[in-house]
């Protein structure tokens, strides 16, 4: 472009500065002879990039574009599996949890009861036996009672005896008894 | 740490760099003073279309260095759509992503705007994106030329939509298509005037949707060229001019994409428009 216009800059010689003058006014972009050319290259132009577009280029990009939401789409699916399944495992395991948690309050109720019917029993046996215990008891000591006051009743007949005797009375032995088994009554 | 010290640093070389640029600039200024002082600006030489392989004669098929870029705008969107996205790979690559990003954009745009039975309609209005946006960005280089600049471009690309959604409007609706022009809820006596009106403004569609873009692309360019001519004819100032240049190429940058969108979106509503054409 730029030889071209140095040759005719050359030959228009002495003219070149009205020549310029007349080039800063015009347009080319109005200079309609060269219009055709232009609107021919032009065609070609966008003929050829419409077929690169829309034969291999669209298409191609559109394919990208597809596969990459196909594969997004798979991957959300499989995080959607992924946490059905995590919460599916967290409710067995809170299952399992709460199964140990009642098998263990019934292991422990077992073992109270358990313990508890062991000490009511021993409890039971030593209150047997204690009363047994009391029960001989008193009757050892209803016995010693008894003896007591049967040895009391012979020893005060015998000294009512003696003491009758000292006086000089002959002691009548029935008699005597009877007050002294009287005497004790009351 | 490391990436965060190597981004300072890079931006320290970027500091650096560029005072020297400015210190080179401002010495040559003073050294190659410019030969003639008067302002010597053709903002519009950058446009000009010439065969490509020499030659004066200018046929309908000669390639010309519009040619070129048209091919570069190719060559672009085949290693960004085609070569970048060669693995497939379920995690993208840099260009990978970079390529679905493009696709998605835009087919979210069909989609959003026109609607969902547009979307067979996408890989057309992806070729009018893509060749806008290659070729707004590859004309950003400097001394590159910019096939979008060229209101003949331009209009091409608006007629095929003009023409494709007329058609398509009346293949689809029928008769009914004209419903567009005719505003059912204004009240009956003024809907004759408003049919005028639509119908105007229905045939100025394709001419603003051409020299939209191409105005946009050539203005920026022009001033672009216009600074430069500043900062040669400035000598030892020229950083002013040049210090504007960075920031209309900062604007260029950020036009070469938005006209790109509103072209492809102002299709997308012309399209739904032709599928559905009730008000």
């Amino acid at each position: 472009m730029s030889s071209t216009t140095t040759t005719t800059d050359a030959a228009h010689g002495a003219a070149d500065a009205a020549h310029g003058a007349a080039d800063a006014a015009g347009m080319p972009q109005l200079d309609f002879s060269t219009f055709g050319n232009q609107i021919f290259w032009l065609v070609v132009t966008l003929v050829v990039i419409f077929f690169v577009l829309s034969k291999i280029a669209l298409p191609r990009i559109e394919a990208i574009l597809q596969a990459r939401q196909t594969r997004i789409t798979n991957y959300l699916s499989t995080a959607e599996d992924m946490k059905q399944k995590a919460v599916e495992a967290e409710a067995t395991y809170n299952q399992a949890l709460a199964d140990a948690r009642l098998e263990a309050n019934k292991i422990v109720a077992e073992a109270r009861a358990e313990i508890q019917a062991e000490v009511d029993a021993a409890a039971a046996k030593a209150d047997a036996e204690i009363s047994a215990k009391a029960a001989e008891s008193e009757a050892a000591i209803a016995e010693i009672r008894a003896g007591a006051v049967d040895s009391v009743k012979a020893v005060a007949k015998d000294a009512v005896k003696e003491i009758l005797a000292a006086m000089g009375h002959k002691a009548d032995a029935k008699t005597v008894t009877a007050a002294v088994t009287a005497r004790m009554k009351g | 740490m490391a990436d965060q010290s190597a981004k300072q640093g890079s931006g320290g070389i970027a500091k650096i760099a560029f005072f020297v640029v400015l210190a080179i600039v401002m010495v040559s200024g003073l050294i190659f003073a410019p030969e003639h002082a008067g302002l010597a600006i053709h903002p519009m030489d950058q446009f000009k279309i010439a065969p490509l392989f020499g030659g004066d004669h200018l046929g309908a098929f000669t390639p010309t260095n519009e040619t070129l870029w048209m091919v570069l705008a190719i060559v672009g969107i085949v290693l960004l759509m085609v070569v970048g996205t060669a693995g497939g790979k379920e995690v993208p690559t840099r260009t990978q992503s970079v390529a679905e990003m493009a696709y998605g954009f835009v087919y979210k745009m069909v989609e959003d705007v026109a609607g969902k039975d547009a979307v067979k309609y996408f890989p057309g209005i992806m070729t009018l994106f893509m060749f806008i946006v290659f070729a707004n960005f590859l004309g950003l280089i400097p001394t590159s030329f910019t096939p979008t600049s060229h209101i003949a471009v331009t209009a091409v690309l608006a007629m095929i939509v003009f023409v494709f959604v007329t058609v398509l409007g009346f293949v689809k609706n029928g008769a009914g298509f004209l419903g567009l022009f005719w505003v059912s809820s204004a009240p009956l006596a003024l809907r004759p005037v408003l049919a005028l009106i639509e119908l105007i403004s229905y045939f100025v569609r394709p001419v603003s949707h051409s020299i939209r873009l191409a105005g946009n692309v050539m203005a920026g360019h022009a001033v672009i060229k216009v600074f430069a001519g500043f900062a040669a004819a400035l000598g030892m100032f020229g950083f002013f001019p040049i210090l504007a240049i960075s920031a209309v190429y900062a604007l260029e940058v950020l036009v070469a994409f938005i006209q790109a969108y509103v072209f492809t979106i102002l299709t997308c509503v012309y399209l739904k428009d032709a599928l559905h054409p009730s008000h």
